[in-house]
């Protein structure tokens, strides 16, 4: 199986080879260099007119590139680490995301933003964190997490050239040394498809994973373990931690659970976390950003609006509301890991 | 509806270019005054940022176009809008929240699209937007061009300079039209700017030229000449207008001494610079097809209809 890291990259490849509209924009993004991470490596060589090292201007660059996709180019952009989202805020804001609607939908914006969220790097409080919810719920803009239970590449891929609406596509610096379809090697774990319905692509042979408006949603259990008793839901890397955890429950504590993990958090469809949540009337949402005002607490109210009148259980679990340290105790400390899942599935039964 | 703007109408050359120049700048003029005096009436919603005094910028530079260019303009952009040869009815309707209006009462006075004119109110952040453009055109290899207005004011956003930095270094074909109008809303430019503009630009390695009048055909000759250079050379220019804002920043919020503004009207009136060019008979004659053309864009408005609440593209996303 490839990386992570190989899987987006050879997605970005498949795009520029595709498609003559498609240019890359971002910091270090040249050869040899290749990107801070590595996600462009080899792109600069190949396709030198379209692959752009830009200036250290996050704000500038996409704006650059939301001028280009307003023109008839489809920019993808990455932005180094995930951290310097707060440096293109108005652009996302007040520009991308309001262009269509604004312009009364005489215009479409596609546009791919591409950044690495995460700590457990020791990068410190400005290198570390999870901030896409500060872009939930902006209407007219789409975002995107992926993981490595699913298909990356293919969601990228997806984004690049089947969207034609701004996409925000936030992946993460542990995800990219991970193989994709992470710790199933062995088909040990059922995965089942619960988004909305593929879409048929306009492109032959890359099926679309944004059927319908939403991205594909992944429900996850150990292959015929018994009815499960806990819906986890989970994203990005947090998922991969998830998943371990189920295994582990699993095997040590005859806790069985289901992994629900959505591959697009805004707009959001919260119908398959409340599906498998009527099943088994326990919740636990986790997620690598901070605790309060988060995706888990907009969850949460969902299952409360939805199921409220029947016996549910509900409990959260974050990054504690705190600026995430360099020192690797005490980040470890801060940040949701695998004891922490566990022991919050134990307590919520 | 009869035409009175054919800025970019391929017609144009027939018609004397003195008499165009007036008759655009006659329409903003006219537009302008009629916004500001309906609003008192509550037929418009909002807010709105009028170009009195400013018309010689927008009528000269905008003069020089070419039907594919594209024009990435700011809050203050009514006067941008009737120069490229917008209509003044979808204007007023857009202004008044119809679904006749430029972008279906969606966006209102300060966001406006149209063929290749767009506009946003959030100062700073259409540069970057105009150099993508700029550089689209030039990936696709049009010659098209991007003309961008921006004013005094917007020079204290860093954006800016990220823009102009990535213009000059990439040799995008856009030209920066700076207005400067000396207030950035109430502020006078002596409280907001540090150093001078011209230098801000020349330190990117932009040619700039810089004019202080309300001459429209001094601006005019000017983008000219800048024009052809950024469509031939294929690399950035600006052109920094000293200008002068008759009318409040909006609607009322406007602390100047009256004499100044009275000042400004009796030296700086672009249409005054300008019409004793124009023989007197033609020049009433224009002046009284424009207001009629003015009206009669208004009372369409008036009448046109409110749109209908359809799904946020959230909903279709």
């Amino acid at each position: 199986m490839p990386t992570v890291l190989e899987s987006l990259n050879a997605a970005l490849d498949t795009a520029l080879a595709v498609d003559e509209r498609i240019v890359l924009l971002g910091e270090d993004i040249l050869d040899p260099y290749g990107g801070a991470f590595k996600v462009t490596r080899g792109l600069s060589t190949k396709y030198p007119e379209r692959v752009i090292a830009t200036p250290v201007s996050e704000a500038g660059i996409v704006g650059v590139a939301a001028g280009m996709a307003l023109r008839g180019l489809r920019p993808v952009v990455e932005i180094m680490f995930g951290d310097f989202v707060t440096l293109i805020a108005d652009q996302l804001v007040n520009h991308i995301s309001k262009f269509r609607f604004m312009y009364n939908d005489q215009v479409r914006v596609p546009l791919v933003i591409r950044t690495p969220m995460g700590g457990r790097r020791g990068y410190g409080p400005t290198h570390s964190q999870t901030l896409e919810k500060l872009y939930l719920g902006i209407p007219g803009l789409r975002v995107l997490a992926a993981n490595s239970l699913d298909d990356p590449g293919r969601l990228l891929l997806s984004a690049i050239l089947e969207d034609n609406d701004p996409i925000l596509f936030i992946e993460n610096k542990l995800l990219y040394q991970l193989p994709v379809n992470t710790g199933n090697e062995d088909g040990e774990f059922d995965i089942q498809f619960v988004s909305k319905g593929p879409a048929e692509s306009r492109l032959t042979g890359v099926k679309s994973l944004i059927g319908n408006g939403y991205a594909q949603c992944l429900r996850i259990a150990l292959r015929q373990a018994p009815q499960p008793q806990i819906t986890i839901a989970a994203y990005g890397y947090m998922a991969e931690l998830c998943r371990q955890a189920v295994h582990r429950i699993a095997y040590e504590n005859e806790l069985f659970a289901e992994l629900v993990v959505p591959s697009q958090l805004s707009p959001f469809d919260v119908g398959p976390i409340l599906d498998s949540l009527s099943r088994t009337h326990r919740l636990l949402i986790v997620e690598e950003g901070t605790y309060s005002m988060g995706w888990g607490a907009e969850i949460a109210a969902h299952a409360a609006q939805a199921l409220g009148e029947k016996s549910i259980r509900v409990s959260r679990l974050a990054a504690k509301d705190l600026p995430i340290p360099a020192s690797v105790p005490l980040e470890t400390e801060t940040l949701p890991g695998i004891a922490h899942i566990v022991q919050a599935a134990l307590d919520l039964v | 509806m009869m035409k009175i703007h054919p800025a970019q109408s391929a017609n144009r050359m027939e018609e004397d270019r003195h008499g165009l120049l007036y008759r655009t700048m006659c329409l903003i003029r006219r537009f302008e005054e009629t916004v500001l005096e309906e609003f008192r009436r509550g037929h418009f919603y909002g807010t709105t940022h009028t170009y009195l005094g400013q018309e010689a910028d927008a009528v000269g530079v905008l003069y020089n176009l070419s039907p594919d260019d594209v024009i990435v303009s700011n809050h203050r952009c009514h006067g941008h809008f009737l120069a490229a040869g917008g209509d003044p009815r979808a204007l007023f309707a857009e202004l008044m929240g119809r679904a006749t209006g430029v972008c279906g009462g969606r966006g209102g006075s300060q966001h406006l699209h149209w063929g290749n004119f767009y506009s946003n109110g959030i100062l700073g952040g259409t540069v970057p937007l105009a150099v993508g453009m700029a550089m689209a055109e030039k990936i696709k290899i049009t010659r098209s061009i991007v003309v961008a207005f921006l004013g005094d004011g917007t020079l204290g956003e860093g954006v800016v300079y990220e823009s102009l930095n990535m213009a000059s270094l990439w040799s995008a074909p856009i030209l920066f039209v700076l207005e400067n109008n000396r207030l950035a809303q109430t502020t006078p430019v002596e409280k907001h700017l540090a150093g001078d503009i011209v230098s801000r630009f020349k330190a990117f390695g932009i040619e700039t030229q810089e004019l202080d009048t309300s001459d429209v055909l001094l601006i005019q000759s000017a983008a000219a000449a800048a024009i052809d250079e950024i469509r031939d050379g294929i690399r950035p220019s600006a052109l920094v207008l000293h200008t002068c804002r008759f009318g409040p920043h909006s609607k009322g919020d406007d602390p100047r001494p009256k004499e100044e503004i009275e000042h400004l009207w009796k030296t700086r009136d672009p249409l005054a610079v300008h019409s004793p060019r124009i023989p007197s008979e033609e020049r009433q004659k224009i002046e009284m097809e424009v207001a009629a053309c003015v009206r009669e864009a208004y009372q369409m408005a008036l009448n046109d209809p409110f749109p209908e609440f359809i799904t946020t593209p959230q909903a279709q996303l």
